[in-house]
């Protein structure tokens, strides 16, 4: 491999995960990251030094935390190229897109009776239209995935069309690891002005998100997969949607005026922010982001690059591995293998005892596993803290696992 | 390292060469289930006659422990009584196994077990 892993060794010793279980090799970043000390520093000093309910008091701390909050947001904002008004808060991205599923009703033209999503959807990005189909009577149609692991985009372009009311996809699979070209499905839903929702909840991680460029309607992430806290999902929308979307939940933060029978709601975003928000958790994903900013420079970006393409040379030299990954197009570093005669959760009970941790199972995305024609596969999820030696030890591990089940 | 010590010799014979694995032609009772976290999928018929149960076989695809918890079970049951099968509990099923099980693999070896008592419950018509 041409990088060397210094630098990867350098972000490694930001996590204190890795100073507490020395044998730990971490490869399901995919599920959820591995939080810096900064980051749980941040949240840890809020609650020590600045602790207060936000936008609720007049004194000196209140407003403090209310500060720092709304910088926080700012923060986030600015990190997707949106504006603060435009960051609703959630508790994570299957949150975000219920949250969705609950209120767009409002914005689906009559005579609009279709939903479009995709084969290799999450069950967070699928299970809510399924459901809000079901409510309102609406046909959901599915973009395939060939047999290259990419999207149809022909087909694409013949499914979507007036009757589509909203496209909901993700940017990149965290089966796959597939980037989708968002851009080229967002114009074919824009042609027929159907809405649409992007799941960013593995790409924010890895690649540049400007949603202005994109200029998708709304999306959603969460904070544990980008290095911050768990309980904090964000959800973007195009403010003037925002206005017109009807509010998910109902109760303090979200109100302008109450009486005893009637209550006017509050602007975008605090109408979607209903109770106390884990202030404490977004400012820790502030944290984050400003802490992914900084370490993720060209060296580090070049190194993922060569790390992805080093594993997947060294899996494909194994008799009997097949991978679920495209061979061409953009892709983050997310692998999917099954390894012939062994089932996934076997391969991962044994990887288990050399210390390696990775996903096996259907990874909450069952239909894909049935276009895919297998039960589940083995998931590698490549993160910044990850290292050729990581990988050499893997393919040990996989070698070791053929061995005791005794396949050549 | 400990690797083989939960895939026993026994553990991988009967995953290779799984007991009572097939379909039943004159069953009188099925029943199916899947453990949707891993995606083992196991298949139970029996023939049941006059509460004994007679013959049984199972199928599917699953994992190294379900497969052979599935084969050891079916051989158990063989001959038994419903009613004395039906008491089975998963503390008898770890007890068969004789393998170190973490608290993710014991639903794989507890599967078989739920889709036998499903079984006897699912009298076919």
């Amino acid at each position: 491999m041409k990088t060397n892993s210094s630098a990867a060794y350098r972000i490694k010793k930001d996590f204190p995960i890795f100073k507490n279980n020395k044998n730990l090799i971490y490869l399901d970043s995919a599920s959820t990251s591995q939080r810096p000390k900064i980051v749980i520093d941040a949240v840890t000093y809020f609650q020590e030094h600045e602790n207060a309910n936000v936008n609720r008091g007049i004194y000196t701390l209140s407003e403090k935390a209310t500060d720092n909050f709304n910088k926080a947001r700012e923060t986030i904002a600015k990190f997707i190229n949106a504006s603060p008004g435009e960051i609703i808060i959630t508790k994570n991205t299957t949150e975000s897109i219920n949250l969705l599923a609950y209120t767009i009703k409002s914005l689906i033209k009559k005579g609009k009776n279709e939903i479009v999503l995709t084969e290799m959807e999450h069950h967070s990005n699928l299970v809510p239209w399924q459901e809000f189909a079901r409510k309102n009577k609406l046909k959901l149609k599915f973009i395939e995935v060939k047999d290259d692991f990419t999207l149809d985009y022909h087909q694409a372009k013949k499914i979507i069309g007036h009757k589509t009311a909203l496209v909901a996809l993700t940017h990149a699979s965290n089966v796959l690891g597939t980037v989708n070209d968002i851009k080229k499905i967002i114009s074919y839903a824009k042609k027929h002005s159907a809405l649409t929702v992007i799941d960013a909840a593995q790409s924010i991680t890895h690649l540049p998100i400007n949603v202005k460029k994109i200029d998708c309607d709304f999306l959603a992430f969460s904070s544990h997969k980008i290095f911050g806290p768990t309980g904090v999902g964000i959800l973007y929308g195009k403010y003037s949607l925002l206005k017109k979307l009807t509010p998910f939940q109902y109760g303090g933060g979200m109100i302008k005026k109450v009486t005893k029978t009637h209550a006017t709601w509050t602007n975008p975003p605090e109408k979607f922010e209903a109770g106390t928000i884990n202030a404490a958790e977004v400012i820790g994903l502030a944290k984050a982001i400003e802490w992914l900013k900084k370490a993720n420079n060209n060296e580090i970006k070049l190194y993922q690059k060569n790390l992805l393409n080093y594993t997947l040379n060294e899996l494909k030299k194994i008799k009997g591995v097949k991978l679920f990954h495209p061979s061409r197009g953009p892709a983050i570093g997310v692998i999917s293998f099954t390894i012939d005669g062994i089932h996934p959760h076997d391969v991962a009970s044994v990887i288990d005892n050399y210390g390696i941790a990775l996903r096996a199972g259907h990874h909450c995305a069952m239909p894909l596993m049935e276009k895919l024609k297998t039960p589940g596969t083995i998931r590698i999820s490549l993160s910044l803290y990850n290292t050729k030696e990581d990988i050499n030890k893997l393919i040990i591990a996989i070698n070791k696992t053929k061995e005791v089940f005794k396949i050549k | 390292m400990n690797e083989s010590l939960i895939y026993k010799e026994r553990i991988l014979e009967l995953y290779k060469d799984p007991l009572n694995f097939g379909s039943l032609k004159n069953k009188t009772n099925a029943a199916d289930e899947e453990n949707t976290l891993c995606g083992d999928k196991i298949k139970m018929e029996l023939k049941v006659e006059k509460g004994i149960i007679k013959d049984i076989k199972f199928s599917g695809v699953g994992c190294a422990i379900s497969i052979a918890s599935a084969s050891l079970l079916t051989e158990k049951v063989k001959g038994k009584n419903v009613a004395k099968v039906k008491k089975i509990n998963d503390k008898y099923i770890a007890k068969m196994m004789n393998i170190n099980l973490s608290t993710s693999r014991i639903k794989c070896a507890t599967l078989p077990l739920f889709v036998l008592k499903k079984a006897i419950d699912s009298r076919l018509k």
